[in-house]
């Protein structure tokens, strides 16, 4: 709280008109503090306590477990599929969003949206119905002996459904707001457009891309409700670490699952901490970006020019 | 099928149009859109017609399914009304102030968004139980927050927070210093200055976040699960209840408590969409 009373003289009287009085402040930022304590850090805290109340030994011998190591298998299988799925729809949505206009791309753009305001439950259950042994294409996969429901393949289903908008919804805007012109010059020179899109658009919208790579798998690892709807929970088959987690709760082997909710809290900080690293980076290159002139832009990356 | 008079019909009206893909593009995203969202989603509307009306009304009006709605609702009014109060604090003192540990705290704020919500679920059931970190002293004052309705609203706070945070932040550090400078010039008190001069210019955004908050609320069941209790007609939340029906096999049911669950996230999804139009307009507006 030191940085508040350091002020310039010179920003402090700029400020005055236009700030609370000091004890306002320190009120405000505590009050928030207390609330951001009580409600995140306390229960981020209490995974890992909860995970070593019983020391490191049991600890490592709960993640051991051949059960918990087929949940952690499942959940990485399932991210894998999912997030590349939904990468390449990012960027084919975007593209088409973003660089066009035609009728229907708002409503367009909203049903790209509308997993999100899904339930997940409903989102499980919509795949039951289609795919369940009741469900429209049930009895053609029962005769053909295919498993969807209560098996793998539903759960990558039902984690592509909730994760679906992440990366399109990062691109869109981004892109919008870049306009077209650089790759406009780049067609008119001569490039075709997979060599406009890898040579131009890709490095513009790295850092956006990234973002909603990770948090497109931060979703699709943790997704709990949906997955629990379609996955039938048999232990060791069809269990993601969420699963895992509940099961091992309701048997009350509370430190086996606090050790496996470990684990995916530690995602969730990775997570936290790459997206904020992108977002200073690119804070950086948008200073970098705005004080170099006009006239000679930076580094025109070699493909672009054919 | 339509992508092609539409495409045409782009090209002539703005004639720079010279990018390539977009039939290849649109047609992925619709074919991808249709296979994974559409289609299934229409399976819940075919599934709930072959019901007749009282069956469907029957189903989505029982009692428990009632106390579930209320619930439910209330809850997540409640939670994302106390979202919209903490949010606008934690954006304020995050745009405005400095202190020590700031980024990290700006950091921490999507933790929510990070952290699987069943290992929110059992952290903060962990937390608020009897025995507890925070129940054990709560409960000799006779508070108690978890396996009843008021540890549904604590699992709602949590999973709601950044939507608030996150839609006012990039308000809050877009306006117009200098309008709160003539305001104070022409003697206003800060508490003048805030409530009318500050106050509108977020409002918009502060009314996306707390429909954004409860959307997610409404439709919220591994967090909340953990901490419920789960008793019928008093913690059980409407997901909960489809869960219910299908373990029962009732197919049927669950797919009408799940439309009507589905029709009202429609609405919020139209609501939410017109609020951010709104608030593009009162932003892009010249001031």
């Amino acid at each position: 709280m030191s940085g508040a009373t350091s002020l310039q003289p010179s920003a402090r009287r700029a400020q005055a008109g236009t700030t609370e009085p000091a004890w306002v402040r320190y009120t405000l930022i505590g009050v928030a503090l207390v609330f951001m304590f009580l409600f995140l850090v306390l229960p981020l805290a209490a995974v890992f306590t909860e995970a070593l109340r019983k020391g490191f030994e049991a600890y490592f011998e709960a993640l051991q477990e051949p059960d918990a190591w087929s949940a952690i298998r499942l959940t990485l299988i399932t991210a894998v599929i999912a997030v590349p799925l939904n990468l390449v729809f990012g960027v084919a949505a975007a593209w088409a969003i973003a660089k066009y206009e035609f009728r229907g791309k708002a409503f367009l753009t909203t049903l790209v949206d509308l997993p999100f305001s899904v339930s997940p439950v409903v989102a499980g259950l919509i795949y039951v119905l289609m795919f369940g042994a009741q469900g429209w294409f049930g009895p053609w996969l029962q005769a053909h002996d295919i498993k969807i429901v209560f098996a793998v393949p539903g759960i990558v289903l039902a984690t592509v459904f909730v994760t679906f908008p992440f990366i399109a919804r990062e691109l869109i805007p981004l892109m919008q707001s870049q306009g077209n012109d650089e790759e406009q010059a780049a067609i008119v020179l001569g490039a075709t457009g997979w060599q406009t899109f890898w040579h131009v658009t890709l490095p513009n919208i790295k850092w956006g891309l990234i973002y909603g790579v990770i948090l497109c798998n931060a979703r699709a690892m943790g997704e709990f409700g949906a997955v629990s709807v379609v996955s039938g929970h048999i232990r060791g088959q069809t269990n993601t670490m969420p699963l895992h987690v509940e099961i091992l709760y309701n048997e009350y082997q509370s430190v086996a699952a606090f050790a496996v909710a470990s684990l995916l809290a530690l995602l969730a900080l990775v997570t936290l901490a790459i997206k904020s690293v992108i977002e200073w980076q690119h804070e950086k290159d948008m200073k970098a970006a705005a004080d170099t002139p006009p006239e000679r832009p930076v580094d025109p990356s070699p493909g672009a020019v054919v | 099928m339509t992508a092609l008079p539409v495409a045409a019909s782009a090209k002539r009206r703005t004639p720079a149009k010279v990018l390539p893909g977009f039939n290849l593009t649109l047609g992925f995203t619709i074919f991808y859109l249709s296979l994974i969202v559409l289609i299934p989603l229409s399976a819940l509307f075919f599934k709930t017609f072959t019901l007749t009306w009282e069956q469907f009304w029957t189903a989505v009006t029982g009692p428990r399914v009632l106390a579930s709605y209320r619930l439910t609702f209330g809850a997540s009014l409640i939670a994302a009304s106390v979202n919209v109060v903490f949010g606008l604090l934690v954006a304020w003192v995050l745009v405005r102030y400095d202190f020590f540990g700031k980024k990290i705290v700006d950091a921490l704020v999507d933790l929510p968004f990070a952290l699987p919500t069943a290992v929110a679920g059992i952290s903060l059931t962990a937390l608020l139980a009897g025995n507890g970190w925070v129940g054990q002293y709560l409960e000799p004052l006779g508070i108690e927050l978890a396996f009843n309705p008021n540890g549904v609203v604590i699992a709602l706070i949590f999973i709601g927070l950044p939507f608030v945070v996150r839609t006012v932040q990039p308000v809050l550090e877009d306006a117009e210093k200098e309008l709160e400078e003539a305001a104070s010039c022409l003697g206003a008190t800060r508490w003048q200055t805030f409530t009318k001069v500050i106050f509108p210019s977020i409002a918009p955004a502060l009314l996306t976040g707390f429909a954004m908050a409860f959307a997610r609320a409404i439709g919220e069941y591994g967090s909340v699960i953990f901490i419920a209790g789960n008793m019928p007609m008093v913690s059980e939340i409407t997901p909960l209840i489809i869960i219910g029906k299908l373990e029962q096999y009732d197919y049927a049911g669950a797919t009408a408590v799940a439309l009507v669950m589905l029709v009202f996230s429609f609405v919020l999804l139209l609501i939410i969409n017109a609020l951010q139009a709104w608030q593009r307009r009162h932003t892009g507006a010249p001031a």
